[in-house]
């Protein structure tokens, strides 16, 4: 028990000390030489009171939630295609020889260049948003997952074909499995990168969403509010990667003894 | 008639790095009688292990033919099984589902794999360690997991690639005791497994085997073949004996030009 306090102690001290620091300098040594400063970077009892107000009125909540749900279903469909996609590139040669050059030449444009083709192609709305996330966690998905499969032990394919495996079983029993901590760890990165692309979509014609949120609040120069969507977005992020590897832990048991 | 016919074989590979084709066997001949016990020993880089591998059907040959009851062998099956140097057992399966793995595959019914994977459990010795992973037992535990996810298939012939290599010396002389015992010794020939065994030992080899091919270094083919003098059933005792010690200082003496000839090939 004194333990467990000692630790969480330990854990939290940097992040205690900062957030004092800032509230001191910010809400009150700052201020005194110029009123301004409030609104360059404004302390956190002011984010906090600004949280509070959004909370109770609802909007938070709206944003937070259609930010989540962009980003899950461009999660959603980056999976559906990168991880089948990675599996056929690792798994032919033939495959890989075929494919590879255009994803390596598509692989470096950062997402926020398709933001002009998006608009062109899905208007300005929710689709061209999910899209441009949707790039952030395609590439990472696909490189892992080609890494997890090309990364599979060939003495286990071969010691499951000396026990009688066919092809759809070495599939099934040793390539997939195998590959899975790679494929884990591509969603995982990919999850990241795709908050990461989170504001920059929602630039573009939103009217809801955390990135708007942020965008709005620039204009109307509410930094506080800038700031809540910006530690929103570091929360929710940070939630995600938990829960992520979380299913990594409960899904790999053998995985993280064996290294 | 001779059950394992290996009528000269020749492979060559292709190196990545520097694209040279290296012959690697080369005219590769020897006969294993059904029910024997034969040991391939020769230096680092001979090729021992390839040609192993060519007679599980995972390695592709050259010239020649590999023939198992007069049938050319040109894929693997389950009926020659295989335990490799480094096990190869998946590490997110369990022993007990690595055992079954190979009645999984050929559709064995789920009561009769738990019959069975039990019987192994209790047979080489792994009771009580049934739902651990690989990486949670030692070195002879998951030698012993190999040999009974092997042994589980109820296979013609045993391929055994260097199978003691990664556990420690005195667990070795244990588990070479056992493996007689697992193979049943005491059984008349005909009821036994062929076993072709993959080995660096020369210790292990006269011990274990009936026949000893000696390999050459690279291109490897077989120098001689010695058949080994020593009856069954043996023991850890054997080994001081005088037969057991003329038998390994022969074989040691065919084997020492070629060992250094391997060194100067840089294998060694």
């Amino acid at each position: 028990m004194l333990q467990q306090i000692k630790e969480i102690g330990l854990k939290s001290s940097v992040l205690v000390v900062v957030l004092v620091v800032w509230q001191v300098l910010c809400g009150v040594i700052l201020p005194k030489t110029n009123p301004d400063f409030v609104c360059i970077l404004p302390p956190p009892s002011l984010v906090f009171e600004q949280a509070v107000k959004l909370a109770v009125g609802g909007q938070l909540f709206l944003h937070i939630l259609k930010s989540m749900q962009r980003v899950l279903i461009a999660f959603a469909v980056a999976s559906a295609i990168a991880i089948p996609l990675g599996i056929a590139i690792g798994w032919w040669k033939r495959c890989e020889d075929m494919v590879d050059p255009l994803m390596e030449i598509l692989r470096p444009i950062p997402p926020l260049a398709w933001i002009p083709l998006g608009i062109l192609w899905f208007g300005i709305g929710d689709t061209q948003n999910i899209f441009i996330i949707f790039l952030g966690i395609f590439f990472p998905v696909l490189v892992n997952t080609i890494a997890g499969v090309k990364a599979v032990d060939k003495n286990l394919i071969w010691g499951a074909l000396t026990l009688g495996a066919n092809q759809r079983q070495i599939f099934r029993e040793i390539v997939l499995p195998g590959s899975l901590p790679f494929l884990l760890t591509g969603l995982r990165v990919g999850l990241g990168v795709g908050w990461m692309c989170l504001v920059a979509a929602e630039l573009v014609a939103s009217t809801r969403g955390l990135g708007f949120m942020i965008q709005d609040a620039r204009y109307l120069l509410l930094t506080e509010r800038v700031i809540l969507g910006m530690l929103v977005i570091g929360l929710l992020g940070y939630g995600m990667d938990r829960g992520m590897r979380y299913l990594q832990w409960r899904l790999l048991p053998w995985y993280q003894t064996s290294r | 008639m001779a059950e394992l016919e290996v009528c000269s074989i020749t492979k060559e590979y292709c190196t990545s790095r520097t694209n040279e084709i290296v012959l690697a066997l080369n005219g590769v001949c020897l006969e294993v009688e059904r029910g024997q016990f034969a040991a391939l020993v020769g230096p680092s880089g001979c090729g021992k292990s390839t040609l192993l591998k060519i007679i599980a059907g995972l390695e592709v040959k050259g010239q020649g033919s590999v023939l198992l009851d007069g049938r050319e062998i040109t894929k693997p099956s389950w009926k020659r099984g295989m335990v490799f140097q480094d096990f190869a057992l998946p590490p997110w399966k369990t022993v007990k589902q690595n055992i079954e793995l190979g009645p999984r595959f050929r559709g064995v019914a789920k009561k009769e794999r738990e019959d069975l994977s039990n019987h192994l459990i209790k047979l080489v010795g792994l009771k009580g360690f049934e739902n651990k992973f690989p990486h949670e037992l030692s070195g002879g535990m998951r030698q012993r997991c190999a040999l009974a996810r092997t042994l589980a298939n109820d296979p013609e012939m045993l391929l055994l690639d260097e199978p003691f290599a990664s556990v420690d010396a005195q667990t070795r002389e244990l588990l070479q005791e056992e493996l007689l015992k697992i193979w049943g010794e005491e059984l008349p020939q005909s009821k036994r497994k062929l076993v072709i065994l993959v080995t660096h030992s020369i210790d292990e080899a006269v011990f274990l085997s009936d026949v000893v091919f000696v390999m050459t270094a690279r291109p490897g083919c077989v120098k001689e073949v010695f058949l080994n003098p020593l009856g069954r059933p043996r023991d850890m005792g054997v080994k001081s004996s005088r037969p057991f010690l003329e038998a390994r200082d022969y074989l040691w003496d065919r084997l020492k030009d070629e060992v250094l000839t391997a060194i100067q090939q840089g294998y060694q």
